[in-house]
């Protein structure tokens, strides 16, 4: 596991719910083929309205017309975000788009699980919303043994929730390596 | 200390004599239940990290049934059910409910109960967030990602953080005009999208007791829209009887203590509440029809594990019988068990079809259809700025469809109402 993750910011608001991070019509392409899969990233937060992405402004694209990935590296999401349905291919997208880590007031239990067993990026708690304070191509860092988000752009610091006991499964990639580091499979 | 019915249900699934909320627990899983936009990334999953020796840890535990995206021509999709179908016959999966043939069933959710899959005090996972569905059924049930499910499928366990629970108790006898649909949506309008996240929903109260099963699935159905892990309703004689129907396997049955711990109670009164709408874009974002009467609409939706199940059918067709729609309505039945229904369950002599069709509804076979927007070839489908009222579970932002389209959730007969009208109607107008 990485110990800082840095980059730039985009900024979303409460409620984004996987229909926001990967519309329902897309979920049909394959997530093992290392070329169609690309399509989720090239999607990724696609179903977000214009005037919601990218905030405060609004109307900045995730990702330009006809790119698979994001300039943007790290997500600030308000409360409940990922709530809605089951589809572990909102992560994956998340993943696929670029992005490292995941920075909200909180989730919803489903995309919180799926991004740490599936190993596809850290979601961090904030305390408090950091969607207001943070604003959409800030440079931030995130110090993961410090658990500490730092706002490059305004040299502000903010206290990350510690990730508790799902730390280790994060530290191992995932459900599976966390299970044969265990010795419950092989 | 006693324990709630979650609580006990965990605690057996766990082999252990009692577990703490927030405390991790490995479970051992009953049933897993997975469909046609999940299963084939599921299935490469297991096969990538399970390798050779890959095996199914117990193959008449798993139950594959595709339903989302089935009436389409979009290739990639026709692909996914491909895919189900070869895992299926190359594993020889029994429960496996195949598209164009006798077997197919619709959707998973309402297929696992008329299956007898749904059996009180065993744990079920689902890819599927609406898996908390069976939890009508005095089960634990909840939705997992493609990695869950194809850890299970290789262990039969998963780990769970054991949740608090809340209790919401509806009294008195439920007036004509509310269904079940009415009362879960008074609940999120009260705690919002995530007044549950990570907590169990249980449901108590005169009025749900006096509810049929069909109805009971529609209040466990949307504990995920409040962020709940699993809704859940103990099994009483309405239970038994249904499960007697289908399966004749034994079971035991859970009832909270009287002394268990609750995160938050509710008490209600069905009588005080109305007809309820939540407005776009979600589904706290409640209101009650009265004040949102005559909003001009331009599509009806009549279908899914939520809104598509028989019950739904019933309270739509006494409405709409021997009168007309004013806009396009779609009727999707939620299961081909369902479908079959509509042909043979009378309203004054008149099939609930035959209703429907003669008040000028388009009826489409059972599958999750515009529920979840889909390719765009799906029946019903949100287009550009659509206003559509819907018995489905969802309204957020483009999950009809159209990013531009505005959904508003309602009950049947809410939903027949308004059709029959062309804009939003509260249905004591027709009753």
């Amino acid at each position: 596991m990485e110990k800082i993750i840095k980059g730039k910011a985009f900024v979303l608001g409460d409620n984004i719910d996987t229909d926001q991070i990967i519309p329902a019509e897309h979920l049909v392409y394959s997530l093992s083929d290392p070329d169609e899969s690309k399509k989720y990233g090239q999607f990724a937060l696609s179903g977000v309205p214009a005037a919601k992405s990218g905030l405060p402004e609004g109307h900045i694209p995730f990702i330009e017309v006809n790119n698979f990935e994001s300039k943007f590296d790290i997500i600030i999401g308000g409360g409940n975000f990922g709530c809605g349905s089951s589809r572990e291919h909102a992560p994956f997208a998340l993943q696929k788009a670029g992005i490292k880590a995941v920075v909200a007031e909180s989730y919803a239990r489903i995309f919180y699980r799926n991004s740490i067993d599936g190993g596809f990026l850290i979601p961090y708690e904030s305390f408090g919303k950091l969607s207001d304070k943070i604003k959409t191509f800030d440079q931030v860092e995130i110090d993961l043994e410090k658990n500490i988000l730092k706002n490059l752009s305004t040299d502000i610091k903010y206290n990350l929730k510690p990730l508790g006991n799902v730390l280790p499964i994060i530290e191992q990639g995932g459900i599976f390596e966390y299970a044969r580091k265990a010795g419950m499979i092989v | 200390m006693g324990m709630t019915i979650t609580e006990k249900i965990l605690a057996k699934s766990a082999g252990k004599d009692k577990v703490i909320p927030g405390e991790n627990v490995w479970l051992n899983v009953d049933v897993l239940m997975t469909h046609d936009v999940c299963g084939p990334p599921t299935f490469a999953i297991w096969k990538k990290e399970f390798g050779e020796k890959a095996k199914i840890w117990d193959k008449d535990k798993l139950v594959i049934f595709p339903d989302h995206y089935i009436f389409t021509k979009n290739v990639h999709a026709n692909r996914n059910v491909v895919l189900l179908r070869e895992f299926a016959k190359e594993h020889q999966i029994e429960n496996y409910y195949d598209v164009g043939t006798d077997r197919y069933k619709g959707v998973c959710h309402v297929a696992l109960a008329e299956e007898g899959y749904n059996i009180p005090g065993t744990v079920l996972f689902g890819t599927d967030s609406h898996t908390c569905t069976s939890g009508a059924f005095g089960m634990f049930a909840t939705g997992v990602g493609n990695t869950d499910a194809a850890f299970i499928l290789g262990t039969g366990k998963i780990w769970e953080k054991v949740p608090e629970s809340m209790k919401f108790t509806f009294n008195s006898k439920l007036p004509e005009y509310l269904t079940a649909k009415d009362l879960i949506l008074q609940i999120l309008g009260d705690i919002t999208t995530d007044g549950a996240t990570y907590r169990a929903m249980e449901f108590d109260g005169e009025a749900v007791y006096d509810l049929s099963m069909e109805e009971r699935m529609t209040l466990t159905n949307m504990a995920i829209e409040a962020g709940g892990m699993n809704g859940i309703i103990a099994a009483d004689e309405v239970t038994r009887a249904y499960v007697k129907q289908r399966n004749d396997k034994p079971y035991e049955t859970f009832q909270s203590d009287s002394d268990a711990k609750y995160f938050k109670t509710y008490e209600y009164n069905v009588e005080e509440i109305q007809p309820l709408v939540a407005k776009p874009h979600s589904p706290d974002n409640r209101d009650n029809v009265k004040n949102v009467e005559g909003t001009a609409l331009t599509k009806c939706y009549i279908g899914s594990c939520t809104g598509g199940k028989i019950t739904d059918f019933i309270n739509a067709g006494k409405l709409l019988l021997g009168r007309k729609t004013q806009v396009p309505t779609f009727i999707v039945p939620a299961s081909t068990a369902t479908a079959q229904q509509l042909e043979a369950e009378m309203i004054n002599g008149v099939a609930l079809k035959q209703i429907f069709l003669d008040a000028g509804c388009k009826i489409a076979e059972s599958s999750c259809a515009a529920c979840l927007g889909g390719p765009d070839d799906t029946f019903g489908r949100a287009v550009d700025k659509d206003v559509v009222i819907s018995t489905t579970n969802r309204n957020f932002p483009g999950r009809m469809g159209s990013k531009k389209s505005e959904v508003y959730l309602a009950s049947p007969l809410t939903v027949a109402a308004s059709a029959i009208t062309g804009v939003i109607t509260d249905p004591r107008n027709f009753l």
